[in-house]
């Protein structure tokens, strides 16, 4: 059982807070990191993986600091998001010379090599590797010492479908086995189908964290808007306000659209074809106007 | 303190990149010199040790120590590639440690053994003018890797920064300003020269008492200070 704390942990750069007042527990099983680029989900990696110190807070794993303490490192794996890699070196070189550095040898690094399914490239350089190859030669480098965690820092980045399930079916067994495994990714879907915890991070700061039933909740239950543009708009509005699932319509003049606040995600998407379709109104326009993740974090932020 | 394994992977880096390359065409150059003045003018004490001070000593072999001591660190920390030896229980002035010993073992390699070749055909190691320099390119091998691999771990721009020490100070500065030549490893490693070779053929600025202290001190402060600062070294900029 290991664990990482994190304890009221910020971290700025000049005037730019990265990390904002953040605390959670990371423990074993799988956890997700998720939020939009650039909220601070590498800045706290970072932090777990020792690579920079907290402004203020405390980042530990099972209760000992993680900066400047390079025994973690026997715990610790760690799968960088950047590609720098000795591309010189080949696969098998490259995770001899990782076990190595942690004490081991060549029996630790062709087993490492085994885990992730490289042994077919192992003999070729690194610079010749694809994405997925090189991910996976990382992952190999990051195993081979048996560790009790594992930071992966947006490993699904670049891959593609195939590889992606692989790295996932990975992740989830190292999971089921005990391990603290913690990936960031700014995907939901990528992170609902592997985590069966999430920690959401917003703008450097903690905004939700629980499994992703709980997530995905907060995300769909919010106030969705919808640009809806029909043969008959205000009759269509009328229609529509008469159900408690549409909090507000506007008409817009301009737009020569309706604009409509639904509430209940699932009965509003439902109720538009069907009363559309008993008004005789052609339905031309119906486009979501505030889907993009960025918004969706923004929302549960001020939830 | 010395890890085979940074060792391996530091030397692999050095020698396989493209800017190797000026490690083997500076030394050719030099015997490619000392060969063509060996056969117009003959062999002649003062003009071999005028070729040795002033190209070998002067510019080659700082600019092999400059090659040498950032290639050994820089490369890694620009790429990233340098999480793979951080995240190590390694002590981290065991990496450092383990680094200058490639930087030096480089640029002794490429800088010493080509000016002790240049010196045979020159003169043929008349008045010891051939071993007094390959004497001084050896120590200054050892304070230039400390420096220039110091330099390497502080700054993204070692290399020009190392340039422009080693072209500017050294060669420059060093031959107008008298006091700069006083805070140059070259004047350093020429004292040592000084005391080998014979006849006052050689000469530095700078006592051998004086000359060994500052050699000792600047490559032990050098190489203490770049393991502390890899211990803090901040992988992550901002996003």
């Amino acid at each position: 059982m290991t664990t990482i704390e994190i304890d009221h942990t910020s971290r700025w750069f000049g005037n730019v807070v990265a990390v904002n007042d953040v605390s959670m527990t990371v423990g074993p099983g799988v956890t997700g990191l998720l939020g939009p680029n650039g909220a601070g989900k590498s800045t706290l990696i970072n932090m777990m993986a020792g690579f920079l110190a907290p402004s203020t807070g405390t980042v530990t794993l099972d209760g000992s600091p993680i900066w400047r303490n390079e025994a973690v490192y026997r715990q610790i794996g760690i799968v960088p998001e950047r590609e720098g890699m000795y591309d010189f070196l080949t696969g098998r070189e490259f995770v001899v010379a990782n076990a190595e550095l942690q004490g081991l040898g060549d029996a630790e690094a062709a087993a490492a090599l085994a885990t992730v399914q490289m042994e077919y490239a192992q003999d070729r350089k690194i610079s010749t590797y694809s994405k997925g190859m090189r991910q996976r030669v990382k992952m190999a480098s990051a195993l081979v010492h048996d560790p009790s965690v594992l930071l992966l820092d947006e490993p699904f980045n670049g891959m593609d479908p195939r590889q992606r399930m692989q790295l996932m079916e990975l992740l989830r067994r190292m999971g089921a086995e005990g391990r603290t495994v913690l990936f960031s990714s700014h995907i939901l879907e990528e992170v609902e189908q592997l985590a069966s915890h999430i920690e959401v991070i917003v703008a450097g700061r903690h905004a939700a964290s629980g499994d992703f039933r709980r997530i995905r909740r907060l995300m769909t239950d919010r106030p969705h808007r919808y640009l809806v543009r029909s043969s008959d708009d205000r009759a269509l509005a009328a229609a529509l306000i008469a159900d408690p699932s549409t909090a507000g319509i506007e008409v817009d003049l301009g737009e020569n659209a309706l604009r409509i606040q639904a509430v209940d995600f699932a009965r509003f998407t439902t109720l538009l074809p069907k009363v559309a379709r008993d008004q005789g109104i052609r339905l031309l326009t119906v486009s979501p106007s505030d889907e993009s993740l960025e918004s969706v974090f923004s929302y549960l932020v001020a939830a | 303190m010395y890890d085979p394994t940074v060792a391996r992977l530091t030397y692999r880096a050095l020698l396989g990149r493209r800017r190797a390359a000026i490690l083997f065409v500076l030394p050719a150059l030099l015997i490619v010199i000392a060969v063509a003045v060996r056969m117009f003018a003959g062999a002649d004490d003062q003009v071999a040790s005028d070729v040795l001070g002033g190209f070998a000593i002067a510019t080659m072999v700082p600019l092999i120590g400059v090659i040498a001591g950032t290639g050994a660190i820089g490369p890694e920390i620009d790429d990233g590639s340098i999480v793979y030896l951080l995240a190590k229980p390694v002590k981290r002035p065991r990496i450092i440690f383990t680094k200058l010993v490639v930087a030096i073992a480089v640029t002794m390699v490429f800088s010493a053994v080509p000016t002790l070749i240049a010196g045979l055909i020159l003169n043929g190691n008349g008045q010891q003018i051939a071993v007094a320099y390959t004497i001084a390119a050896l120590v200054a091998s050892i304070a230039y890797s400390a420096l220039f691999l110091l330099l390497g771990t502080v700054s993204r721009h070692a290399v020009v920064l190392g340039l422009v020490y080693a072209l500017v100070w050294e060669a420059l500065f060093g031959s107008l300003v008298p006091g700069a030549r006083t805070l140059s490893v070259q004047q350093w490693s020429l004292a040592l020269a000084e005391k080998v070779g014979g006849g006052g053929a050689i000469t530095s600025d700078v006592g051998l008492p004086v000359a060994t202290v500052l050699l000792v001190a600047v490559t032990v402060v050098a190489t203490w200070y770049a393991g502390q600062k890899l211990r803090t070294l901040k992988l992550a900029g901002e996003e």
